[in-house]
């Protein structure tokens, strides 16, 4: 074991020091999880495999650790060497624990700040989704905008940069993403007009490099010559000017809240860019480029290489900012360089990475408001009678605005060749109704209500076979699964349910195997590594909150139905099930 | 007796006087809650009309008035009525149902903004939109664009319209009007209190007239305010609506001072009480 680490140790440092000749890959130590998605291709695939099914029911609590804020924890720990650093919800503590002595204890704290007013324009509870380790450094953004890196070793700061304007509900909730001497940042606040952005900063420095906008004139979304899109339809000079009407691109949305993946070789970055914003699909005609949909752009300067739009004049809220796994895998007989995605509008994408081709678009849930993707343009084709139209009330809009999933990013095990999916199932009504308060104005506004789709039940974990694109197995929960996935070589998979119970089921069966009941209900991303002593750990963050669970952490009143934009309505029973928390949770075999 | 007589009556005098006294500071102050920095609505100087008529209600009910500061954004009756805050919202529309309304005493609409001297805004025939640029109010959780945004939306007026977000520096109408001052827009479609009230500060003398939705739109321009209390609190609502009825002229004369656009009470559109 501890050959291999020092091994693992060597590969890292080899890959730090030829960095600079590019494409090399940055594949983490097999028992470290350095990262929210712990590769750059977002697998969330752990190597380790002491913890099988046979054995996973003598998995035992090891520690806890409290997180200081009682709010939604979607944050996903980061372990490197001996120590986890993990970051709670506004105003976002950054703790470091030590993983030698018994009990983890504390190294260092890290209190960042942030500025208060960020609470009231955060749009979905204060979450903040994870940090990045690289360099000795440790990356994190606040909800105020700022991006930050801390010694690793001292907790001290090295260097902020601020980003985003509070003032204009510009904040941050995403992990950033490290490649090579840049740190990758996308800020939040679509719901607000803010217009979305993906920003390249200097590891070293905090110095900015340079910022793709996801709306505007092609020097502004870095669209230069290897601009190679694959679909006619997105090209065009400045169609991020061009596809909207005026100077509405201006406060377009677009924003870049989700994930990032990175490919070595072929050496771009691919993210997904959120919903056109800020008013009614009517007032926007057009396909309001380049939101709802993916950009591959290479890191060194930020230089687009193909788009590719999901949703073109997105109706439902439907943002593109969801995980893109990497995956080289055999493709309708020959091996092919995938792009897998399961996106809000409910479709599991499968794309060529190099070319930003559509190989398939199949549905994992439920949907009323598309009937498929035509793979020869690419186009969703959108399903007219459920098109929100003003005076207009339309019922089982599904998937809802948060998607067939959102932010609950899945994990692939290469042994199962299987892509976990946690995700919900939810339809909506809209609802025109005449006034609102805001401001003292009057004004005609569409209020959503979310119900449970077909079965009655509100969450679900699909194990996806994405060579068949068909489901495999699934397990319905009561509430939307609104935690990460994680999968491991002991063929064993994690999740957390809103009700509070940690999960592990068999990768090959989805055969329940073990459950632990936490403080809170779970909306984290669960990790595993190896500790000092060489064991396989999982950790998981239980505190129940984000957009789904803003009825228990905002305290919000379940008779208004449509609070949380209408997710209330749907979450009427969770306070019965759980309270707020906010703890770390840390297990292994005895 | 001709001696101790006046001193019990001055003991006695005085005695009322103290309890009246007493009375007076025990009655409960009105609490209303406002947003610290909305003009022409409220201002924690007191310098809104919102002020000047909670002021007014306050002393109509001999009770002292108090306010609790809480900006308009999301959350904002759940802050405010609904966390215990304050007892009084003083303009809710009337359809608001996440509260117990009075009746409205007041009803003003969406008005058009314009250059004095320039042709009028002229309604929503296609051939009437284009050629001129148009401003309208983003608003709601979403930002939804107001009813006269949507009714330029439906025929056809897209690419000549800004959209003014209600977060940013000031107030969006107060922006809009200033734009139209600058010739940045043509025409700025506000809701009246606000319009009125920026362009009577503006720089250049402007035109306010009140608009019409299209034939078939359905959505109404125009809406009826009210005061909103607690649901459930009856008691409250009935001695506002008192109040309402009987300074009706003094609430007016209010409007007025602060150029608010009114349209007939009875007003009977659809989805307005």
């Amino acid at each position: 074991m501890d050959i291999m680490r020092a091994l693992g140790a060597v590969c890292m440092t080899i890959v730090l020091a030829c960095a600079g000749a590019g494409a090399s890959a940055q594949q983490p130590a097999d028992g470290e999880w350095p990262m929210a998605a712990r590769d750059h291709a977002n697998t969330r695939y752990s190597p380790l495999g002491e913890i099988t099914p046979a054995n996973v029911t003598g998995l035992k609590l090891v520690f806890s650790f409290s997180m200081g804020v009682e709010r939604g924890q979607e944050a996903a720990p980061v372990v490197v060497g001996n120590t986890m650093y993990v970051v709670a919800p506004y105003p976002n503590f950054l703790y470091a624990l030590d993983l030698t002595r018994p009990q983890a204890p504390l190294k260092w704290t890290f209190a960042p700040n942030p500025q208060a007013k960020a609470q009231g324009v955060a749009c979905c509870d204060l979450v903040n989704r994870g940090v990045a380790f690289a360099d000795g450094k440790v990356f994190m953004n606040t909800l105020d905008g700022q991006s930050i890196a801390v010694d690793a070793a001292t907790g001290k700061e090295v260097w902020r940069t601020k980003l985003g304007d509070i003032g204009k509900g510009e904040t941050i909730t995403m992990a950033p993403l490290v490649v090579r001497d840049k740190v990758l940042v996308g800020n939040s606040g679509g719901e607000l007009g803010v217009r979305g952005w993906l920003v390249a900063l200097d590891t070293k420095t905090g110095k900015e490099v340079w910022r793709a906008w996801s709306t505007g004139p092609d020097r502004d979304v870095l669209i230069g010559p290897d601009f190679k899109p694959y679909y006619e339809s997105e090209r065009g000079k400045d169609l991020g000017m061009t596809t909207w009407p005026g100077q509405a691109w201006t406060v377009g949305g677009g924003n870049v809240w989700g994930w990032i993946s990175y490919d070595p070789q072929a050496d771009l970055v691919y993210y997904g860019t959120a919903n056109p914003g800020p008013w009614n699909p009517e007032q926007r005609p057009g396909a309001n480029k380049w939101t709802a949909g993916i950009f591959a752009r290479r890191p060194g300067d930020g230089q687009a290489r193909w788009f590719y739009q999901y949703s073109p004049h997105d109706l439902h809220d439907y943002d593109g900012v969801n995980e893109n796994v990497l995956l080289d895998l055999d493709w309708k007989g020959s091996p092919r360089k995938l792009l897998v995605h399961p996106d809000r509008n409910g479709y599991v994408y499968v794309m060529d990475r190099l070319t930003g081709q559509v190989l398939a678009a199949d549905p994992f849930v439920h949907i009323t408001t598309t009937e498929g993707v035509d793979l020869k343009t690419g186009q969703l084709k959108y399903n007219p009678r459920k098109e929100p139209r003003v005076g207009e009330t339309i019922r089982e809009i599904c998937p809802v605005s948060p998607g067939g999933k959102d932010w609950q990013p899945s994990a692939w095990s290469p042994r199962t060749r299987l892509l976990y999916i946690p995700h919900q199932n939810l339809c909506q009504d809209s609802e025109t109704y005449d006034v609102s308060y805001i401001a003292g104005t009057p004004y005609v506004g569409v209020d959503s209500k979310m119900y449970a789709g077909p079965g009655g039940f509100r969450g679900v974990f699909t194990a996806w076979d994405v060579q068949a694109g068909r489901k495999r197995w699934s397990i319905n929960e009561r509430f939307p699964v609104w935690s990460g996935a994680l999968a491991t070589a002991g063929d064993v998979v994690f999740y957390g349910t809103m009700d509070g119970w940690f999960k592990a089921v068999d990768a090959k069966t989805g055969k329940q195997l073990w459950q632990f009941r936490t403080e809170s209900g779970i909306i984290g991303q669960p990790v595993s590594y190896r500790g000092p002593d060489g064991k396989q750990y999982v950790a998981i963050l239980a505190g129940v909150g984000g957009w789904a669970g803003a009825i228990v952490s905002g305290g919000l009143d379940g008779r208004d139905g449509t609070a949380a934009k209408g997710f209330v309505n749907a979450m009427k029973d969770l306070p019965a099930y759980t309270g707020k928390g906010g703890r770390l949770y840390v297990f292994a075999l005895p | 007796m001709s001696s101790r007589c006046p001193d019990t009556l001055v003991a006695l005098a005085l005695a009322l006087a103290l309890h009246a006294a007493h009375a007076a500071d025990e009655a409960p102050p009105l609490r209303v809650c406002a947003d610290p920095d909305n003009l022409p609505y409220s201002q924690r100087d007191g310098s809104g009309f919102e002020n000047r008529i909670a002021r007014l209600v306050a002393d109509d009910l001999h009770r002292p008035l108090a306010w609790f500061w809480q900006e308009q954004r999301r959350g904002f009756v759940r802050k405010t009525l609904g966390a215990g805050e304050c007892d009084v919202l003083i303009g809710v529309p009337a359809g608001f149902d996440k509260v117990l309304r009075t009746r409205p005493y007041y009803r003003s609409t969406y008005v058009a903004v314009s250059r004095r001297g320039e042709p009028p805004f002229a309604g929503f025939a296609p051939g009437q939109l284009r050629g001129r640029r148009f401003g309208v109010q983003l608003i709601g959780n979403d930002l939804a664009a107001s009813p006269p945004g949507h009714a330029l939306a439906e025929n056809g007026a897209t690419a000549n319209v800004t959209g003014f977000l209600v977060y940013g520096d000031g107030p969006a109408a107060r922006r809009m009007v200033d734009a139209v001052a600058d010739k940045a827009i043509d025409v700025a479609l506000v809701w009246g209190p606000q319009a009125g009230y920026f362009a009577r500060h503006a720089a250049v003398p402007l035109a306010v007239a009140p608009i019409a939705a299209p034939a078939g739109f359905p959505a109404p321009f125009d809406y009826a305010i009210a005061m909103g209390v607690r649901k459930g609190d009856t008691l409250l609502r009935d001695q506002l609506d008192e109040v309402l009825a009987r300074r009706r002229a003094d609430i007016d004369a209010i409007l007025a001072d602060y150029a608010v656009p009114r349209v007939d009470m009875t007003s009977t559109r659809a989805g307005t009480p």
